[in-house]
Order: C-alpha cells, then structure tokens, then sequence
C-alpha cells in the first residue's frame, strides 16, 4: 500500500510542478523539461504500482526489469536489430522509396497513366497491406528477403501518392520561368520539380518509415528464421518472458524514432528554403 | 467520371501481368505434375530442375505448361481461381455447405463472411473506442497547457513508433487475465486508431483563427458555447480525415491482432492459409480484407459528406 500511496503522490507532485511551470512565461527548456517530466513520472508510477500491487511478472512487468532484460539480452537484441531493421526493412525502405520515385516520375509524364493508376494507387495506400505478408514468406522464403519484399509493398503506394502530389507542385509562373531559360524536359525536372516535391516527398518518406518497421516486424509473425524482433516477440511469448518482450518494443521504438529523427534533419539540411524550415 | 476508362485499362492490364506471371511461377509445380502424369521434361530429373531458374524451364518446355492456372495450391493462383475460392467460401459455403446458414442456422465457420465478421466487429468495436478517447483527449489537449506540453510531444513521438509490435502481447496478456478475444483485439484496433484521431483533432480544435475566437469573445461567448458553436464545427473537416486513416489503422489492427490466437477472423484465416500452403485461402481472405477496407472509408466518406452537407459546408 505504501508504494501505491506514494505512486499517487508522486503522480500529483509532479502534475503540480508542470502545471506551475507550463502556467509561467515560455521558454525553451520547459517545453523539453515538461514533456520529459511527464514521461519519467510515468516510469516511476508504473514501477512503483507494478511492485506496490504485486502485479505478476508475466502480465506487465516493471520498467526496473525490462531494463534488465535489455542489458542482459544486448547481444541478442542487436542481433535481432541488424536481422529486422537493417536487413529486412532498409533493404525494403530503399528499394520502395527509389521504385515509387521513378514510377511518380513516369506517371508524371503520361496522363493517361495517372488517371489510369493513381486512383488505385490511392486505393492502396488505404488498404491493410500487411496482409500479403503470408504470401511473400511463401514466395521469398524465410529470410530477411520476403520481409523487405512486404516492406516494399507497404512503402511503394503511400510514397507514390505524395510525390506525385509533390510533382504537381510548381505554378505556371515558375515553369514559363524555366520555359525562358531554355530548360527542357529534365532541366526542368531536376533543377524545378524535384526540388519542389522534396516536401511532399520527405512526409511520404517519415509515412513510409513507420510503416517499414511495421511490415518488417509483422512479416515475422508468418515465419522467420531464429531472429529478428518479430521472432523474438513470439519466442519470448511462448516462455512468458514478458520483460524480454518489452525490451524488444524498446529496441523497435528506438529504431524507429531514430530513423525519424535522422529524416527530419535530412529534411532540414536538404528542404532549408521551404517556409516550414526557416526559423 | 472521366478516369473510369484509364482504371480500367489499368486493372485490365495488371490481371493480364497477373496471369502471365502466373506461368513461370507455378512452374517446376506444372512440369512435375506432368511428369507424374507420363509426360518428358525436358531437364528429366527434379534435382536438375530445382538448381535452373524459372524463365528457362518455361522455354523449355512450352506444351507442357496447360495446368499452370489450374494447379491447386499454387504458389500463384491465377485470378479465377482466387474469385472461385472467394465465392465458394462465401456464398456457395453459406447457402449450399452442410454447415452454412441456410441449413444450420448460423454462420459457417469456414466462410470468409464469418471470419470477415468477426474481424468487423473487432474493428468497429475498437475504432469506437479509440476515436472516442481520441476526442477526448484532444479536447483536454486544446483547454490544458499543462496536458498540451506534456502529452502532446509523446503523442506524436509514438506515432514514430511501430506500435504493432506490441499486439501479440496484448492479446496474449489480455487473454491469460480472462478477457474475450473480441476485446482483446479492439484493444490494439483503438490503440492503432487513437493516435491519428488525438493529432487530427487537436489541428481541428486549433483551427479556428484568433479574428474568430476575438469575435467569439466580442460576443461573451462562454468557453462552452465558443466550443460547441465555434471549436467542434471548425475541427469536424479534420475528423473526419483522421477518421479515415483511423479505420484503416483499426482494421490493421485487428487482423494482426488475430495472428496469436487462433479463434477465427481474417488475420486467424491468412495465417492458417500459410501454415497448410493453402494459397487461394489467402488471396481471398486478402481480398475480403481489402474490399472490407475500401467499404468502411467510404462509409466514413459518406457520413462526411452528409455531415457537411447538413453543416451547410461548401463542396
């Protein structure tokens, strides 16, 4: 009871300080500070009430021993890391990226074909498309080949949509501009559109991101050689080893901001003209 | 209307690739039936025709490819062959099997259209939850700075991250502590349908500009009647947009959901499909899932429409 007692006050103490803050002038550090807070004082309530109401181990164990779990299974994770992340879905991630760029490209050229395809484009990236996965484990085997094949899958429609829509992106005015200069077809699209699209393209990248992860990690689920996260998911399911478990959501979460964050300075250092970039 | 006709050429044209495919896919499955059946192969030992590649077995041996789109459990069912498994597993199942509805009164356990219902439910149930809670927090989001700067950046930070991962263990976890099956799924349907709905939202409540909350104020507009006539009708164009990406994200979830506990449903379907090589079993259970998919965004589309039609929004 004690350590419920003292999750609760826990819990209103630092409630109290951010609201203090968060009512006083704004600066940068509360707006790290207070978010940062929050998360840390939910680390410490789920661990004080996991240990204060004697949760079992294997419905939800504490964040004290999913960081044992991680430290002692590293080696493993990282393996799984490489096998998942870096195998299957940057493999898939790159591939589907440079397909729905040259495909935007081409249906950019022809009318016929966007009015033909980019409604079912746009009907796809709708679509559950992890579902294919069975069928690509079937086709490409178990390795971490079938998994970049549904990432590609996954990554192709959502990309294609907003580079189109990227292309589409230039007025009349800038394109009569590289009209007078003499530009042809490619200057134009080089030196004009593409660097107008990157963008939309950059948001159809950070879409694609997660979604890869996803496709990586659920593709397991239908078969998998003996690692990768989605493996390791179920294999520590099945000996209820829930704390490994979590350690594997962490590594997923990790990577996945991560590849977020390293899109958003991409971003940055490659889109500075746009207005969303300046400060 | 006018793209009706280049759609359909499109479609025309991917089902032709499709069936083109299907040749130099089902191969070496094609040419040892026909060897079973008496027929020369030309490389004549399996061993031989495992190490060359698909192409040139096709080229080699052109007469003897007949059953390429009749084979069962290819490895790629040609098109017919997925539309049969789709109609014999749902209406011949349903009206004519020993165990459809019109024999035994309820829904057949091998058709689509149960296991299709069981994922539905999962999804609706789900979706309700997650946008509801979803809303709400968006509410709290917009009237509290203290919730805006603390929960807001973790929101969209979890966006980031591939929360799919997570199912099997909620489903595991929720099971073991006693939990339906249904509830355990809709957990990580609203799961996957809440994120998306809280930044959606939270754009609508914000998208009335200052001249408008200043007119609000010139009124003395209580901070319940600036919301109700001025906050909820202005974020209504991006609810239903994040509803949108809500559903699917919901259906999503349901069928991976689906995947650790085999008690029925679409996701349930794919996998046995997969265990027992089963092909055609997948493809229709992909198809339901996907026309399931298109008919709950348009039903959302529909409601929008009537909404902002009602709302006197201009279209």
């Amino acid at each position: 009871m004690m350590m419920v007692a003292a999750a609760l006050i826990v819990w209103a103490g630092m409630w109290w300080l951010n609201a203090r803050i968060a009512a006083g002038p704004q600066r940068l550090w509360a707006s790290i500070f207070v978010p940062l807070s929050f998360g840390v004082t939910i680390l410490i309530v789920w661990e004080l009430l996991v240990r204060g109401l004697n949760v079992p181990n294997v419905i939800l164990p504490a964040p004290s021993e999913v960081y044992t779990a991680f430290v002692a299974n590293m080696g493993l994770l990282w393996q799984d890391f490489v096998q998942t992340i870096l195998k299957g879905a940057l493999a898939g991630y790159l591939i589907g990226i440079c397909a729905a760029i040259a495909l935007a490209i081409v249906i950019d050229r022809i009318d016929y074909l966007r009015r033909g395809l980019l409604p079912i484009a746009n009907f796809m990236a709708a679509l559950p498309i992890v579902g294919v996965a069975p069928i690509m484990v079937m086709w490409f085997g178990f390795g971490w080949q079938s998994k970049a094949a549904v990432v590609v899958i996954m990554v192709v429609f959502p990309m294609l949509v907003n580079t189109v829509a990227g292309l589409a992106d230039t007025t009349a005015m800038q394109r009569d501009l590289m009209r007078t200069y003499g530009a042809g077809y490619w200057q134009t699209l080089f030196r004009l559109r593409l660097p107008a699209a990157l963008p939309f393209m950059f948001n159809g990248m950070k879409i694609a991101a997660t979604l890869s992860l996803v496709g990586a990690i659920v593709a397991e689920f239908f078969g998998s050689p003996t690692t990768g996260l989605g493996f390791r998911i179920n294999a520590s399911l099945g000996q209820l080893a829930l704390d490994t478990v979590w350690a594997v959501i962490v590594v997923a979460a990790i990577s996945g901001s991560l590849i977020y964050g390293a899109l958003t300075l991409l971003e940055r250092w490659m889109t500075f003209w746009h207005p969303s970039q300046r400060r | 209307m006018k793209s009706a006709g280049p759609v359909l050429v499109v479609i025309t044209a991917i089902l032709a690739l499709w069936y083109l495919a299907a040749v130099p896919m089902n191969v070496k499955e094609v040419l040892t039936q026909a060897e079973r059946a008496g027929a020369i192969v030309d490389p004549p030992s399996a061993v031989e025709r495992r190490d060359t590649a698909r192409l040139p077995l096709v080229m080699r041996n052109p007469e003897l490819l007949g059953a390429s789109w009749s084979m069962e459990r290819a490895r790629l069912p040609a098109p017919h062959q997925v539309a049969q498994e789709l109609w014999a597993s749902t209406w011949d199942e349903e009206v004519n099997g020993r165990r459809g509805i019109v024999r035994s009164g309820s829904l057949s356990n091998r058709s689509l259209v149960y296991h299709g219902g069981v994922t539905l439910g999962a999804t609706f149930l789900g979706f309700l939850i997650g946008a509801g809670l979803g809303v709400l927090l968006a509410i709290g989001i917009v009237y509290s700075r203290v919730m805006d700067m603390s929960v807001m950046p973790w929101a969209i930070i979890s966006q980031t991250i591939p929360i799919v991962a997570l199912a099997p263990m909620i489903i595991v976890v929720l099971y073991s502590v006693g939990l339906p099956s249904l509830f355990a799924k809709a957990v990580i349907s609203a799961y996957l349908s809440f994120f998306p709905v809280v930044v959606g939202m939270v754009k609508g409540l914000r998208s009335p500009d200052a001249m408008q909350l200043d007119l609000m104020r010139t009124y003395n507009a209580s901070g319940s009647q600036s919301f109700w006539k001025l906050r909820l009708p202005a974020s209504v164009p991006y609810l239903f947009a994040s509803l949108k990406i809500g559903i699917a994200a919901s259906l999503v979830g349901a069928i991976v959901g689906e995947l650790p506990v085999q008690r029925g449903g679409l996701g349930a379907r794919m996998l046995g499909g997969s265990y027992y090589g089963q092909t055609e079993q997948i493809w229709a259970a992909l198809f339901v899932a996907a026309a399931m998919a298109a008919l709950l965004v348009w039903f959302i589309g529909w409601v929008e429409r009537r909404t902002l039609t009602a709302m006197g929004v201009p279209q």
